[in-house]
């Protein structure tokens, strides 16, 4: 799966993108950022402000509950502030 | 008509290129986003402008869709620049070209409060202070809200 982070996620996590495989269990958003979080205090630190996180699933907004699977594009950002 | 580019844009060209070989259109209405050189207090030398170029494209082509389902146009455009950009460049011109003006304005309006709450585009402020990125403002969704 590859993750992409923007603006300052990716500062705090320290990488625009990542491609991990995704452990037995790990079946939806929320599990997902569970398990980032325990990957070390930076992740930690990225998610910690979870009302600040917006998610994309191969290019969709989705929530906590939306499934994710190998070989989806995730991307974590925090609201946009473009135009 | 979307694009994303770097470079800066030339509005007239723009303007013209709406309503090219096009008579019944009786207006069109645009807006150009700037950078300023103030924000909260402190003041700007510039910014820089990150994206999801993926999901640019997509989000902008679903906004734009969206805004000619809506009102009767006969032409739009969308173009957002990416990159570091200086106080007083222009960042994003939003148009609509119609029949009636009504359709035009409100077209416009609508371009920009959505692209504004649903392009995935960041800003990263250099103040004479310090760098910071730009939270998303209340308005802002607020604004977008009242067209759905």
């Amino acid at each position: 799966m590859k993750i992409l982070y923007f603006s300052w996620l990716r500062e705090k996590v320290g990488a625009g993108e990542e491609d991990v495989s995704l452990p037995d269990g790990v079946d939806t958003v929320g599990a997902l950022v569970t398990w980032l979080r325990a990957r070390g205090a930076d992740y930690d630190a990225a998610f910690a402000e979870a009302a600040q996180v917006r998610v994309a699933v191969n290019l969709e907004h989705v929530d906590l509950e939306h499934p994710v699977a190998d070989g989806d594009e995730v991307a974590f950002f925090p609201p946009v502030t473009g135009g | 008509m979307i694009r994303v580019q770097r470079e800066d844009f030339d509005v007239g060209r723009e303007i013209a290129l709406l309503h090219e070989n096009n008579a019944a259109i009786g207006g069109i209405c645009t807006f150009v986003g700037l950078v300023r050189d103030f924000a909260d207090g402190d003041t700007l030398a510039a910014m820089t402008l990150e994206h999801y170029p993926a999901m640019t494209e997509k989000a902008l082509g679903d906004i734009e869709a969206e805004a000619l389902a809506r009102w009767p146009l006969d032409a739009t455009v969308i173009i957002h620049r990416h990159g570091r950009l200086r106080a007083g460049d222009r960042i994003v011109l939003v148009g609509a070209a119609s029949a009636h003006r009504e359709a035009a304005f409100e077209a416009c309006h609508f371009l920009i409060d959505w692209l504004k709450t649903k392009a995935p585009f960041w800003k990263l402020e250099e103040g004479a202070r310090e760098r910071r990125w730009v939270a998303a403002k209340v308005e802002d969704t607020a604004a977008a809200k009242k067209w759905e």
